[in-house]
Order: C-alpha cells, then sequence, then structure tokens
C-alpha cells in the first residue's frame, strides 16, 4: 500500500486549441484540448495539466470553455496554468471546473499571491510552477547556481531557485512543478540534480518536468526525489505512450496505477 | 443534491453523480437540502472556513436533522472532516458537527499534502466499496481523522488514516470519487443505489 507515482501529460492551449503539433492518427481532431484529454484519460493518465499560453483576453474565454467541457467529461484531476494574476482568476478557473492551479510570473513579481490564492481556497489548489535553469555565465549569481526564470524561460530573474522554492511553500505553494529549462526540449532526459536539489528543500509533491524522451527516462527522475512526471512532446508525438511510461516506472519497483 | 456553501468544485461533485445515474442539483438552500433523497457535502480547503461556509447556509442544522431521522448524507473531502467531533489546524481546534465520533488532524508524514491516487482497505462488509476490488481513489488533504466507529475503509499515508466511514445513513470518503475516475463513479453508484 502506497501512494503512486503520478504520470501527467501536459497541453499547450491557446484560444481553445492545443498549440503544439500532437501526432495520433486515431484522433478526430487533434487540436480539440478535450478529445486529447479524454484519449489520455483513457490511456491511464493521472492527472491532467494544461497550460495557457493565450494572450488575449477574449483567448482566455475560449480557455474557460475548455475547462468546463473538459471538466464535464474527464474525471481525474485537471490543472490550470498561465496568466494566473489575481485571487479572481483561480476563482474562475475553479468554478470553470480546474482542480488546481499553477502560478510562476506573477507570483515572482508579487509572492504575497499565493498567500492570497492559499487563505481563500486552501493550499492543495496552488501549484507553483519553478521554471529553473543554471546561472549562465556572465550573470549574476545565485547561491545554488540555480535561478528563476519567467515568461516560458525566456527571461531570468536572479533569484535563486532553491530559496524561492521555500519561501513559496511558507507563503501556502502546495506542490511544486519543476520545469528544468536547460532539460527542457533536449529529450535527453530530466535534469535529475536539479529535482534532487528542489526536493532537499520541499515538504510538498514535486512535479518533475523537463527533458522526457524515452520511457526510461521516467523513473531515474523519481528516485532523484519527484514525487510525479510530467512531459507534453514525447506523449503528444506518441514517442511514449501513458502506459509504457508507467511499465518503466512498474519494473523500477514504483508503484503506478 | 450537492450542498453548496461556498467550498469546492461542485461541478466535478455533480457531473459525476449525473453520471452515476442520479438527478442532480447544486443548492445553498436549506429546506432543499433536508428533503433531498441523498444529500453530497463536499468541501477543499481549510476546516474552519468549510465550517464556517457551512453554518452561512444553516447547513449544520441540515446535517444533523437529516442524520436524526436517517436521511442519506455523503461527504467528501473537507466535507468529511465537518462529520467528525472536531479539526485542529496549526494548534487551534475547530468544533466539528460531531456526527462521527473521532477528530481530524495533521497527517505525519514528510511529503504533505497527501496528493495522489493511494490504494485503500474497505472490510467486506462495506457497501460503497461493493464490486470495487483493489482500485486506487484520488486523495488531496493534509488532515484526516485516524479513528472512528462503524465499517471504516483505512488507507496509509505517513499514518493510517480513515479513508472513508459509514454509520447507518452517514457516508463519507476523505478521498474525491467525483475525481477517481472508473472506481469512483462505481463507489458513486453504490452509494445512489442505497437511497433507492
Amino acid at each position: 500500500m502506497s501512494l503512486a507515482v503520478r504520470v501527467i501529460p501536459c497541453l499547450d492551449v491557446a484560444a481553445g486549441r492545443v498549440v503544439k503539433g500532437v501526432n495520433f492518427a486515431d484522433l478526430r481532431d487533434a487540436g480539440d484540448p478535450v478529445e486529447l484529454a479524454t484519449r489520455y484519460d483513457a490511456e491511464g493518465a493521472d492527472e491532467l495539466t494544461f497550460l495557457d499560453v493565450t494572450a488575449s483576453v477574449q483567448g482566455r474565454e475560449t480557455t474557460f470553455e475548455v475547462v468546463r467541457r473538459t471538466a464535464e467529461q474527464v474525471f481525474i484531476p485537471l490543472t490550470v496554468g498561465g496568466g494566473v494574476r489575481a485571487v479572481a482568476d483561480v476563482d474562475a478557473l475553479l468554478r470553470a471546473g480546474a482542480d488546481k492551479i499553477s502560478v510562476n510570473t506573477a507570483a515572482v513579481r508579487r509572492p504575497e499571491l499565493i498567500a492570497e490564492i492559499a487563505h481563500r481556497f486552501g493550499r492543495q489548489v496552488l501549484v507553483l510552477s519553478l521554471d529553473v535553469r543554471r546561472v549562465r555565465p556572465g550573470d549574476p549569481a545565485t547561491p545554488s547556481g540555480f535561478e528563476v526564470t519567467t515568461h516560458g524561460g525566456r527571461r531570468g530573474t536572479g533569484l535563486d531557485a532553491l530559496a524561492w522554492a521555500v519561501r513559496a511553500q511558507e507563503l501556502g505553494a502546495g506542490e511544486i512543478l519543476l520545469n528544468s529549462m536547460d532539460a527542457d526540449g533536449t529529450m535527453a532526459g530530466f535534469d535529475l540534480e536539479l529535482i534532487a536539489a528542489v526536493r532537499a528543500v520541499s515538504g510538498v509533491p514535486v512535479i518533475a518536468s523537463g527533458g522526457a524522451g524515452r520511457a526510461a527516462d521516467f523513473p531515474p527522475a523519481v528516485t532523484a526525489g519527484a514525487d510525479a512526471v510530467l512531459a507534453a512532446g514525447v506523449f503528444h508525438f506518441g514517442a511514449v505512450r501513458i502506459g509504457e511510461a508507467k511499465a518503466a516506472l512498474r519494473e523500477a519497483g514504483y508503484p503506478v496505477r | 443534491m450537492v450542498l453548496d456553501y461556498g467550498s469546492g468544485n461542485l461541478r466535478s461533485a455533480e457531473r459525476a453523480l449525473a453520471r452515476a445515474g442520479a438527478e442532480v442539483t447544486v443548492t445553498a438552500d436549506a429546506a432543499s437540502a433536508l428533503a433531498a433523497d441523498g444529500l453530497v457535502v463536499p468541501g477543499v480547503g481549510a476546516y474552519a472556513a468549510c465550517m464556517a461556509g457551512l453554518l452561512g447556509v444553516g447547513g449544520d442544522v441540515v446535517v444533523r436533522k437529516r442524520v436524526a431521522t436517517g436521511a442519506p448524507l455523503l461527504g467528501i473531502c473537507v466535507g468529511m472532516q465537518v462529520l467528525f467531533e472536531r479539526g485542529e489546524e496549526h494548534g487551534v481546534a475547530t468544533a466539528g458537527l460531531a456526527v462521527l465520533p473521532g477528530t481530524v488532524h495533521r497527517l505525519t508524514a514528510p511529503v504533505l499534502p497527501h496528493m495522489g491516487w493511494n490504494t485503500v482497505a474497505p472490510p467486506p462488509e462495506s457497501v460503497l466499496f461493493r464490486g470495487v476490488g483493489s482500485e486506487r481513489f484520488y486523495f488531496v488533504h493534509s488532515y484526516a481523522a485516524t479513528r472512528t466507529e462503524g465499517v471504516v475503509t483505512t488507507a496509509e499515508h505517513g499514518e493510517p488514516f480513515v479513508a472513508a466511514v459509514e454509520r447507518g445513513t452517514v457516508s463519507a470518503t476523505q478521498f474525491h470519487p467525483e475525481k477517481s475516475g472508473g472506481p469512483g463513479a462505481a463507489l458513486l453508484a453504490n452509494w445512489l443505489e442505497t437511497l433507492r
């Protein structure tokens, strides 16, 4: 008897459509997040994450509609992130049917936002999205050598990643979605050093993200300290099926659903 | 009927019950909640905030009356926790509805919240888990009761705790059946069956 390692596919959604390409032959509409969410649910995904990459206000409305339609058809937890700047945004997403929301840029700018959300809705709804890279040569050093980035990893903040993880937990973050911007897109495996470093300072669940390229990449992330693993492209393109990631974890001795 | 007292993702509970075959209404009206064939009390977030929300819509009276008259009730997550005698958060005790014996406290575990799919151990006489088998259910909580009376299903995270309880017409789950896929739907269908 023990808690299963969660395997979580992530969908980038803009104006109600999946933006990164999806490569499943049997989908009617590979751009429809609801259809893809249903597909992942059927394949055994333990949770779903939508990352709203929409810029416009009208686009955000469409995202609420996608969340609503998904929550009507998919009965596993749904996390929505991207563009959450205020308690009112959280309220709207939860009402639409999201179970958790994730924050990054707005919380870096104004850390009290974490406390405000946790106070109103409880810390279990609040995922801190931690986009981390190693400090580049010439940039100001941080104590851990890792810094927080915003704007999808494009902007360094000079903020020490481990210190921020600790602060965010104190403020009320209930979970950490740890994205390695160094590993992201490489398909060369998770950033194990980073996972271990964040695990060491975290008393909340840590979801590892960035770098998955094959099923065998998943177990080492858990060994390094992750409670859950998240990936996008490697699932969308069918390079690894949810079931294959779980089989690799099971073979390594980790409980899965 | 799902009781709306300002807490939780009511939409999911509503949709999951409908999928399991129920005619569902979401209400904040005490009289309707009292008259319903079955009442679901959801709840997420802080114990004290949920109790305050419940008191705000007269939910305490509704729950106690339903229990006293044998009208079925299903508490989910913090909606289960408020059925106990009290909850202890950050060293502060909040009085609960006391329709189930026991207290709710912070689990002793290295990682909290307890978040994700865990196994449960239902006793053979459980009605809620009839035909469900050894499935996992979705939990997200940091607090739980470790002891109560009735048909008790346990789970473990750091320490054993009460994952579900059935006592007379009072049923409650610490996990979220509405978020637990097929097994969750089966459990809700079992509960709905008891309303017939």
